[in-house]
């Protein structure tokens, strides 16, 4: 199968789950906070695939088809709610949303 | 040196080249787009690993449908609005890329230590299962057996969310909100941008 070892794919999984992270906490904008979101939803969907090819079984892909309908799910009523924050508000700014902190 | 080698070689650099171009891009169509560019280069890195269908549907749903969707919503919410960069948490910044450093360290040493660990012995397993029944009927056997419930549970998720999506973003006609979508669109600046401080909306009464 793959001359490349898997190490290197959680490696590479690894990296792009931090820089969704960082992204998270860095960004203000709602919509690309959620395209982080999905970021290190893909991350996670190659160590899945990656672990899949280590055991030698095909559950972990089977994982990865699951994880892909959740977040069409959550894409969808997320990007929904941001439309009606932008309704209400015309930003899609985080920092603005926060009536209801401590 | 491994035609495979080269081929996630190049995966890597890309995947991790768009990401962090994700990161420092200004305009949210750019990051959308680079972050297309990363879900192709993870397409690639699925069909190295013998993932076939995975590799597809990544593709179709992943970089066609749900990107589709989130430039449909950045267009529709305005391409030109710049986000405000003025920081409410000066600490954030500089916090948030040091511990995020420490967690890919983190990351990588698990994932190197767990391999070491377990080894990738069963490796050839999976191969004899794309072999064999082929890797979409492999998947569709698990799928449709041993994940059946799951499976099912999907599909209420997926009708749940659509109309949770209707109902989220209908617009309710009889009693007009206090500020009218088209003029909440036309009004280019936000009205809170700069200082980063929340400001009251008028209470419905």
């Amino acid at each position: 199968m793959s001359a490349v070892a898997p190490e290197f794919y959680l490696a590479l999984a690894g990296f792009l789950f931090t820089v969704g992270v960082v992204g998270v906490l860095v960004r203000r904008n709602a919509i690309v906070i959620f395209m982080f979101v999905e970021l290190m939803l893909n991350a996670v969907n190659l160590t899945f695939v990656t672990f899949a090819r280590v055991r030698g079984q095909i559950d972990g892909q089977v994982l990865v088809f699951f994880v892909l309908v959740v977040a069409a799910a959550e894409v969808v009523v997320g990007l929904a709610i941001i439309v009606a924050i932008f309704r209400r508000r015309a930003s899609a700014n985080v920092d603005g949303v926060s009536l209801l902190r401590w | 040196m491994n035609i495979e080698m080269v081929v996630f070689g190049v995966t890597f650099v890309v995947a991790l080249g768009s990401a962090l171009a994700m990161l420092f891009a200004r305009n949210a169509v750019h990051a959308a787009l680079f972050l297309v560019a990363v879900q192709l280069a993870l397409a690639v890195a699925f069909l190295l690993q013998g993932a076939y269908f995975i590799a597809a549907i990544q593709v179709i749903v992943y970089a066609g449908a749900i990107m589709v969707l989130f430039l449909f919503v950045i267009m529709l919410l305005g391409v030109d609005r710049r986000e405000v960069l003025i920081e409410s948490l000066p600490a954030q910044r500089g916090l948030a890329v040091g511990l995020g450093a420490l967690l890919t360290a983190e990351i990588i040493y698990i994932a190197f230590k767990g391999i070491a660990i377990v080894g990738d012995s069963n490796a050839p397993a999976l191969e004899a299962l794309n072999e064999d029944p082929g890797n979409v009927e492999a998947l569709a056997r698990a799928l449709f057996s041993r994940y059946l419930l799951p499976f099912e549970v999907t599909s209420v998720l997926l009708v749940v969310a659509v109309v949770g999506a209707m109902v989220l973003t209908r617009r309710i006609a009889a009693p007009a909100p206090p500020t009218h979508p088209v003029a909440a669109l036309q009004g280019d600046q936000a009205p809170d941008s700069g200082t980063g401080r929340p400001q009251r909306e008028e209470v419905p009464a």
